[in-house]
C-alpha cells in the first residue's frame, strides 16, 4: 500500500508499477497456456522417501555397532540422559514443598517479594491443575536444555561478541537455526539420538541455543570500547579484561540471553513430546489426540504459568538497579522459604496431595462442546467460506502451474524486493524442494502460509496503526502482546482446535494468533518511529490524519512493515507445520506421519528438510534491503 | 598442564576401551523395570505401559495398571507414546508394555527376530478388525452404496471443502495402521484421504454424521463401543485373503480380522517377575474393554475410575490374571 | 627537537600507521606519498600516521594538536601500541616500544605509561575507589593497599567523599577526574591524555585545565596531551605540535607557532589567537632608532605584549626590551599600537 503512495506521487514519466505489471501479465499469460503442464505430483514412494527410510533402517541396526554412534553420538545420548535423570531426581526428591521453597527463594533473590510470591503462587498453580508430575519432568527437561544451551551459547557467543570474523560466521547458521520450523529437525534427531528424554532435550537445544548465543554476542560487542580501551592500557590481560570488563558490562544483556533461552525451551519441550520426551508436552498431545480441551487446557496453563514465573524471574534479574548488592536481610529472606521448603520434605507427601486438586476436564470439556453446537453454523460458514474462496483456487493454482513458472515467478518476486542475491538463495531453495519430491505438498503448505500471513498483516496492519495513533488503545494493547509473547506457541492450538476441529483452517487460526503480535508491535514501533518534525512538516501543511497515515507515516515505516511481514512469514510457517498435528495437511502431515509410520520416516524426514528450504525461501524474498535483526525484538530493544 | 591432559586423554581412552563404546540398550536414562527403581518406598518397581492413541487400548492397560498398582503394589508410568515409537521404545527402556498390537508383523521381525529387544507376551482375547465405515442411513438410502465398486458413483455426495473434488474417506490418527492410499489408489477409487487426525474426531463425525444424516465415509474399527451407540455399516472391500496385504503399495482387499496381542520388553519378560505374569495371563472380551471405554469416553470417568468399577464388578475375570 | 634520544621521555622516528587490507604494499612502495583521498581511492587504505619524528622531554607537557580527522587519536594509541603501528621507532624511557613482546609491553603499560580518555572509559559496574584502583588490581595488588593508594589519589584529584559512589551517579566532569585518578593510581612516568575534556561544558573544561596545570606542577609527570582545541593546546602545552592528515606540520612552543607558522595552514589556525597574550615583546622590539631616548622603563624580553600595555601607557617613553641583562631592543607606543591593530609588523614580516 506504501508503494500505491509512492507511485501516485511520482505518475510523471514511465509509471513504477508498469514493469511489475507487465512481469504479470506475462506470468498469467504463461500459466494460462502452460497449466498442468510440468507439475510434480506427490508420489509417498518416491525414490527420495525410500533412501532414507532406508538409511534409517541402516542406522537403526548399527545404532549399536557403528563406531559413529558407539563412541560419539550414543556417549552425548549417555550424557544429556544422565543430567535429566540426575534434575529429575533432585526435583522429586525436592517434593513440592522443597521445590516451592526453593523456587520462592531464587525468586526472591532475583526480584524481591513479589517475584517470589509470583512464584510460590505459580509452583502451586501445577499441583492444584493436577500436573504435579509432569509439571516436575517439564521443569527437569527445560532445566537441562537450558543449561546445556548456556553452556554451548554463552562462550559462543562471548567470542562472536569478540570476533567480528567469528560472528560473521556464526550468523548465516543461527539464521537457518532460527528460520527452522521445530517440528523440521524432530526427525533427524530422532535419527541420531534416538527417542526419549536426551533426544527430547537436544532438540530443545537447538532452539535454544541461537538466542543464547546472538544475544551474548549483542552484550558482548556492545561494551563500550573506550572502557576495553582503558583496561587495555593499562596492560590488563586479554583474560583481565574479559573477566573484570566485558563480562560484568554485558551481565545484565547476558541475563536477557538466558530469559530468551528459558523461554525458546520451554516452547520447544512440549514439541519435543513428539519423539517421546517426558513432561506436560504428553498432555498436551493427549489431549490432542482425544480432541479433548479439557484435557489440553490445564496443560497449556501449566506451561503458561511455568513460562510466566521464569519469565519474571530472570526479567527481574535484567531490570534490576546495576549497583544494587544483595542486602543481608534479602538473603535472610530468602533462606526462610528455602529452609522451611526443604524442612518440610520429610513431612509432607512428596507428590502434591489430591486433595488440593482442582479437576476441570469435565467443565472445559462441557463448555467447548457448548461452542461447538452452538457456533457451529458460524465456525463452519468461516471454515468452509475461506476453503473455498481462498485455500482451494490458490492451491489448484499453485499445484497445477508448471514448476518453472513457479519458479521464475520467486525469482522476480525476490530480486525486487530483495535483491538479486537473495533471490539467487530463494530460486535455488525452490529447485533443491523440487529435487526432493515433495513440491506438490510444499505448494499446498505456502498456499496455507499465504492465506495465514495475508491475514495476519491484514489484522496486524490495522491494530498497529490503531495503537499507533491512539496511545490509549496501545496502553490497553501492549500488556496483552507482552502476554501472548511469553506463551509458547502450542499452547494457540487450544483455542483453535476448540472452534474449528481438525482442519487446513485450524492451522490458520492459530498461526494467525501466533503471527499478528510481533507484526502488531513491529508497524506500532515502525510508525512511531517516524520523526516528530516529519510529522509536524506534513501536519503543518495541512495534511488530514488519513492523509498523514498513507502519505508519510506508512511509506516511511515501510522497512518495519516489511520486517513484519517478514517474521510474520517465518512464525507463520513454522505454526502451520505444527498444525500437521490438527490437520493442516501437507508438509507438516508428513512430518508428523514420518514419526508414526516407519515406512513414512523418509518423506517425513524430506518434508523437514523442505520445510527448512521453505522457510529460508520465503525469508528470503521478504528480507528486503535491510539487515534482519533477531525475532523477539521486544525484549533486545 | 600437557601432563594432567595427556593423562586424562588416557583415562577416556581405557574408558572407551574398557566397554568399547557406548550402546542403546535402554539401561541409561530410565530406571529398571522391576527392583532397584527409585521409586518410593514399598514399591515393587515401576512398569512403563505405552498409551497408544485409541480408547479400547487405553481402557486394557488401566485395568492392567490398576492391578499392577493395587493388587501387586507396582508403581505404572503410563507415557503417551503411539503404536511404532512404542516398539523402539522397548529398546531404549522408555516402555515395557505395549497392551493391545494390532499385527504389525514387519516390526515384530525388526524388534522381536532381529533385534531380540522385545517378545510376544500371549493373546489380549480380544478380535480386531479395522475397515471403512459410512452411517446406517446412507446405506438405507442409497442402493448398493456398501459395495466398494459404487463408491466412485456415490463419489461427490462425500465431497467437502477440505477433499476438494474427490470424495472425502476421513482418517484418524495419523499413527494408525493404514492401507487407505494404496487401496484408493490400487481400487481406482476417486476419493481422498483426509487426515482428523484422532479417533475423538472420527467418533464426532460418525455421531453427526448419523444424527443429522450427514454423509461420511471413514475409517474405524472394532472392537469399539460406538457401535452399541451410533448405527454404522461397514463397506465391503475385496475379501481378504492370506498374504493379499503382503506388500503395502499393491493392497487391493480388505484388512483381516487380527488377534490382538501383548508385546514386552525382553528385559521386562526377563526382570518382570508378577507384573510380566499378570500381563501374560491378562486376557478379556470386546465386551470387557468397550464397557470401560464406554465409561471413560461418555460416562465422564478417568480411566483409573473406569478400571476401578470394572475390576469391582468382574472379580472372577481378574482373578485369573493375578500369578500365584 | 634538539634534544638527544636518550634524554627524551618519548622519541618517536618514522612513524606510519596504514589502515586497510594491504597497508604493506602501500609502505613499501611509492603510494605512500601519494595525499589521503588519492591513496584511499587507489589502495582503499588509509594513512593515518605519516612518517611522524618527535620527541618529548621529561617532565614536559607536550601537546598534539590537529582537527578531527588528523590521525592524532591514532598516534597517542601508536605509542602504546594499543593500535599496532605499520613501521617506525618508538622509544619510551629508553625502551623500544615496538620491540616488547606482549607480556613486555603489558608490562610497560601497567608500569610506565597510563592513559585518560574522551569518554572516560570508566567500568560502571565499580565503585569510583574500585575504578581508580583497577590498574592496581590488575598488576595484583592486594585490595588493601589498592584501596589506601586509590583514596589518596581520590583526595589529589579531588573527589575526598565520593570514595562509595557509582561514575554514573557523578558530573562528567568528575567522572574525569576518576579517569585523570585513575590513570594517576598507577604512579607512571608518562601519561597520555587523549581529548580529554573535549566531552566536558566550557566551564568545567577550564577549572579541569586549571586541574591538569596543578597536578603537572605537582606530580611533575611527563604529559602528551591531545586535542582539537587551540586555547587548550596554547594554554597546556610547552611545545605544540600540530598534525595535518596524518603528518606533523610543526612543533614548536606556542610563540612560535603565532610568531612563526611553518605554513598557511598553521597561520590560518593562529590566525585568530589574540596574539598580544601570546606573543612577547621579543618578537616586536625593533633596534632604537639613532637619537631615540633610552631612559624609559626596562622590561625582560620574555614579557608578554599584553603585559606592557600598561607600562606603556604609564611612560611615554619607549620601552627598553633587556634579554640577559643586554638590551635586546626598544618598543614605543606606536609601535606597541600598531602591534595591537594587526598591521604588519616585524614579527609577521619575519614569517
Amino acid at each position: 500500500m506504501s508503494s500505491t503512495a509512492v507511485s501516485a506521487a511520482a505518475g510523471l514519466r514511465l509509471p513504477r508499477w508498469a514493469v511489475p505489471a507487465g512481469a504479470a501479465v506475462v506470468i498469467a499469460a504463461a500459466y494460462v497456456v502452460f497449466r498442468g503442464t510440468a507439475t510434480l505430483p506427490h508420489d509417498d514412494e518416491a525414490p527420495q522417501f525410500l533412501a532414507v527410510t532406508e538409511l534409517r533402517e541402516w542406522i537403526d541396526d548399527h545404532r549399536n555397532d557403528n563406531p559413529l554412534f558407539l563412541y560419539f553420538l550414543n556417549y552425548i545420548r549417555l550424557f544429556v540422559g544422565a543430567l535429566y535423570t540426575f534434575f529429575q531426581g533432585v526435583l522429586h526428591a525436592l517434593g513440592w514443598p522443597g521445590i516451592t521453597g526453593v523456587m520462592g527463594a531464587l525468586a526472591w533473590l532475583a526480584g524481591g517479594r513479589r517475584i517470589a510470591l509470583v512464584a510460590v503462587a505459580g509452583v502451586s498453580t501445577f499441583g492444584v491443575l493436577g500436573l504435579w508430575e509432569s509439571s516436575v519432568d517439564t521443569l527437569a527437561l527445560v532445566g537441562v536444555a537450558v543449561l546445556l544451551s548456556l553452556a554451548i551459547g554463552i562462550p559462543v557467543g562471548v567470542w562472536a561478541g569478540l570476533s567480528a570474523r567469528v560472528r560473521r560466521a556464526v550468523t548465516p547458521v543461527l539464521d537457518v537455526m532460527q528460520i527452522m520450523p521445530t517440528f523440521a529437525y524432530l526427525a533427524p534427531l530422532a535419527l541420531f539420538f534416538h527417542i526419549g528424554a536426551p533426544a527430547g532435550a537436544i532438540a530443545t537445544m537447538i532452539y535454544a541455543i541461537p538466542p543464547a548465543i546472538r544475544i551474548t554476542a549483542l552484550a558482548v560487542s556492545e561494551v563500550s570500547p573506550t572502557a576495553v580501551e582503558a583496561s587495555v592500557s593499562l596492560g590488563a590481560t586479554r583474560r583481565q579484561t574479559l573477566v573484570k570488563v566485558y563480562l560484568p558490562l554485558a551481565r545484565s544483556t547476558m541475563a536477557l540471553a538466558v530469559n530468551q533461552t528459558i523461554m525458546m525451551a520451554l516452547s520447544m519441550v512440549v514439541i519435543a513430546n513428539l519423539i517421546s520426551a517426558p513432561g506436560l508436552g504428553g498432555d498436551i498431545i493427549r489431549g490432542l489426540s482425544r480432541a479433548q480441551v479439557g484435557i489440553m487446557l490445564p496443560a497449556g496453563v501449566a506451561v503458561v504459568v511455568m513460562a510466566v514465573v521464569l519469565d519474571r524471574m530472570t526479567m527481574a534479574l535484567v531490570d534490576r538497579d546495576p549497583h544494587a548488592r544483595l542486602r543481608r536481610l534479602d538473603l535472610v529472606a530468602a533462606g526462610v522459604p528455602a529452609a522451611a521448603g526443604v524442612a518440610l520434605i520429610p513431612v509432607l507427601p512428596q507428590v502434591w496431595p489430591e486433595s488440593l486438586t482442582i479437576d476441570m476436564v469435565a467443565e472445559v470439556n462441557a463448555a467447548v462442546a457448548w461452542a461447538e453446537t452452538n457456533w457451529y453454523a458460524v465456525t463452519t460458514f468461516v471454515k468452509d467460506a475461506t476453503s473455498y474462496a481462498l485455500l482451494n483456487p490458490l492451491e489448484s493454482l499453485l499445484t497445477s502451474a508448471p514448476w518453472w513458472l513457479v519458479a521464475l515467478t520467486v525469482l522476480l518476486v525476490a530480486w525486487r524486493v530483495s535483491g538479486l542475491r537473495r533471490a539467487l538463495t530463494a530460486l535455488a531453495c525452490l529447485l533443491a524442494i523440487a529435487l526432493l519430491g515433495v513440491w506438490e505438498h510444499t505448494m499446498q503448505t505456502m498456499t496455507t502460509v499465504a492465506v495465514a500471513v495475508l491475514v495476519a498483516l491484514v489484522i496486524g496492519l490495522a491494530l498497529g496503526v490503531a495503537a499507533a495513533r491512539s496511545p490509549r488503545f496501545s496502553a490497553v494493547q501492549r500488556p496483552l502482546l507482552d502476554a501472548a509473547q511469553t506463551m509458547p506457541a502450542f499452547v494457540y492450538l487450544l483455542p483453535a482446535l476448540a472452534l474449528f476441529g481438525t482442519t487446513r483452517f485450524t492451522a490458520i487460526f492459530a498461526s494467525v494468533v501466533y503471527a499478528v503480535p510481533p507484526v502488531v508491535r513491529l508497524v506500532e514501533d515502525g510508525i512511531r518511529a517516524v520523526p516528530a518534525p516529519v510529522v509536524e512538516a506534513a501536519v503543518s501543511a495541512g495534511s488530514t490524519p488519513g492523509q498523514l497515515l498513507w502519505k508519510v507515516q506508512l511509506p516511511m515505516a515501510r522497512p518495519a512493515i516489511l520486517l513484519a511481514a517478514n517474521q510474520g512469514i517465518v512464525m507463520t510457517l513454522a505454526m502451520v507445520v505444527i498444525g500437521g498435528l490438527v490437520g493442516a495437511g501437507a508438509l507438516g502431515y508428513d512430518v508428523v506421519s514420518g514419526f508414526s509410520q516407519r515406512t513414512d520416516f523418509g518423506m517425513g524426514f524430506v518434508a523437514g528438510v523442505a520445510t527448512v528450504l521453505l522457510g529460508v525461501m520465503l525469508d528470503r524474498i521478504t528480507q528486503g534491503a535491510d539487515r534482519r535483526p533477531s525475532p523477539r525484538k521486544r525484549k533486545v530493544t | 598442564m600437557n601432563i594432567r591432559l595427556l593423562a586424562g586423554l588416557v583415562a577416556l581412552g581405557l574408558a572407551v576401551a574398557g566397554c568399547g563404546g557406548a550402546t542403546v540398550d535402554g539401561t541409561a536414562g530410565s530406571s529398571a523395570p522391576a527392583g532397584g527403581s527409585s521409586a518410593s518406598a514399598g514399591s515393587a518397581g515401576t512398569v512403563k505401559i505405552a498409551i497408544n492413541p485409541w480408547v479400547g487400548y487405553e481402557a486394557s492397560a488401566n485395568v492392567v495398571a490398576y492391578l499392577l498398582e493395587n493388587e501387586l503394589g507396582y508403581d505404572v508410568e503410563l507415557p503417551e507414546i503411539k503404536e511404532q515409537l512404542a516398539w523402539e521404545g522397548f529398546e531404549t527402556g522408555d516402555v515395557d508394555v505395549i497392551i493391545e498390537n494390532w499385527g504389525h508383523p514387519d516390526l515384530k521381525k525388526q524388534f522381536i527376530e532381529d533385534k531380540k529387544v522385545a517378545v510376544e507376551a500371549g493373546s489380549t482375547g480380544n478380535k480386531g478388525v479395522i475397515g471403512w465405515y459410512i452411517p446406517k442411513w446412507m446405506a438405507d438410502e442409497y442402493p448398493g452404496i456398501t459395495d466398494y465398486r459404487n463408491l466412485n458413483k456415490y463419489a461427490e455426495l462425500f465431497r467437502t471443502s477440505e477433499s476438494g473434488d474427490q470424495g472425502q474417506l476421513l482418517f484418524g490418527d495419523p499413527s494408525y495402521v493404514s492401507n487407505e492410499d494404496a487401496l484408493i489408489r490400487n481400487l481406482k477409487l476417486d476419493y481422498k484421504v483426509v487426515v482428523g487426525g484422532s479417533e475423538a474426531a472420527l467418533i464426532k463425525s460418525a455421531q453427526q454424521a448419523q444424527e443429522q444424516r450427514q454423509p461420511l465415509l471413514f475409517y474405524f474399527w472394532d472392537p469399539h463401543w460406538l457401535f452399541s451407540k451410533t448405527e454404522l455399516v461397514r463397506v465391503n472391500l475385496p475379501p481378504y485373503t492370506e498374504g493379499c496385504d503382503a506388500d503395502p503399495k499393491k493392497v487391493a482387499c480388505d484388512y483381516p480380522e487380527m488377534d490382538l496381542d501383548k508385546i514386552v520388553s525382553k528385559r521386562f519378560a526377563d526382570t518382570g517377575g508378577k507384573a510380566y505374569e499378570l500381563v501374560k495371563n491378562f486376557s478379556w472380551t470386546n465386551e470387557h474393554q468397550n464397557a470401560v471405554a464406554d465409561d471413560m469416553t461418555n460416562g465422564g470417568m478417568t480411566g483409573e475410575e473406569a478400571a476401578k468399577k470394572w475390576v469391582e464388578a468382574n472379580p472372577t475375570v481378574w482373578q485369573a490374571w493375578i500369578p500365584k | 627537537m634538539g634534544d638527544s634520544p636518550d634524554s627524551a621521555a618519548i622519541t618517536v622516528e618514522g612513524l606510519w600507521k596504514i589502515f586497510g587490507p594491504r597497508a604493506h604494499e602501500v609502505l613499501d612502495g611509492d603510494d605512500r606519498h601519494l595525499d589521503p583521498v588519492a591513496l584511499r581511492e587507489k589502495t582503499g587504505c588509509t594513512a593515518a600516521v605519516r612518517d611522524v619524528s618527535f620527541a618529548v622531554r621529561p617532565g614536559e607537557v607536550f601537546v598534539v594538536m590537529g582537527l578531527s580527522g588528523s590521525g592524532k587519536s591514532t598516534l597517542v594509541r601508536c605509542l602504546t601500541r594499543l593500535v599496532e603501528p605499520s613501521a617506525g621507532t618508538i622509544t619510551i624511557g629508553g625502551e623500544d616500544v615496538r620491540a616488547a613482546s606482549p607480556a613486555r609491553l603489558r608490562e610497560i603499560r601497567r608500569h610506565r605509561v597510563s592513559m585518560v580518555f574522551q569518554h572516560f572509559g570508566l567500568l560502571p559496574h565499580r565503585r569510583v575507589i574500585d575504578n581508580v584502583a583497577y590498574g592496581l588490581e590488575i598488576q595484583g595488588a592486594a585490595r588493601a593497599e589498592r584501596h589506601a593508594r586509590a583514596a589518596e589519589i581520590l583526595s589529589l584529584v579531588g573527589l575526598d567523599g565520593h570514595a562509595d559512589a557509582y561514575p554514573d551517579q557523578l558530573s562528567g566532569g568528575m567522572q574525569q577526574r576518576v579517569g585523570l585518578a585513575r590513570a594517576l593510581a598507577v604512579d607512571p612516568q608518562v601519561m597520555l591524555l587523549d581529548e580529554p575534556f573535549s566531552a566536558l561544558d566550557p566551564l568545567i573544561r577550564r577549572d579541569m585545565q586549571a586541574e591538569v596545570v596543578r597536578l603537572h606542577r605537582e606530580v611533575g609527570k611527563t604529559m602528551v596531551f591531545i586535542t582539537h582545541d587551540l586555547s587548550e593546546a596554547l594554554k597546556l602545552g610547552e611545545r605544540i605540535a600540530i598534525m595535518r592528515a596524518g603528518a606533523i606540520v610543526q612543533v614548536g612552543t606556542a610563540e612560535e607557532l603565532v610568531g612563526a607558522p611553518a605554513d598557511d595552514y598553521v597561520a590560518d589556525f593562529v590566525r585568530d589567537v589574540p596574539r598580544a597574550n601570546v606573543l612577547t615583546l621579543r618578537w616586536i622590539c625593533r633596534d632604537p632608532e639613532p637619537g631615540e631616548p633610552l631612559d624609559g622603563p626596562e622590561l625582560p624580553a620574555g614579557t608578554r605584549v599584553a603585559d606592557a600595555v600598561g607600562v606603556a601607557s604609564a611612560s611615554s617613553r619607549p620601552i627598553k626590551v633587556v634579554a640577559g641583562g643586554e638590551l635586546a631592543g626598544v618598543v614605543d607606543r606606536v609601535d606597541l599600537l600598531a602591534f595591537l591593530a594587526g598591521q604588519d609588523t616585524p614579527a609577521r614580516a619575519k614569517a
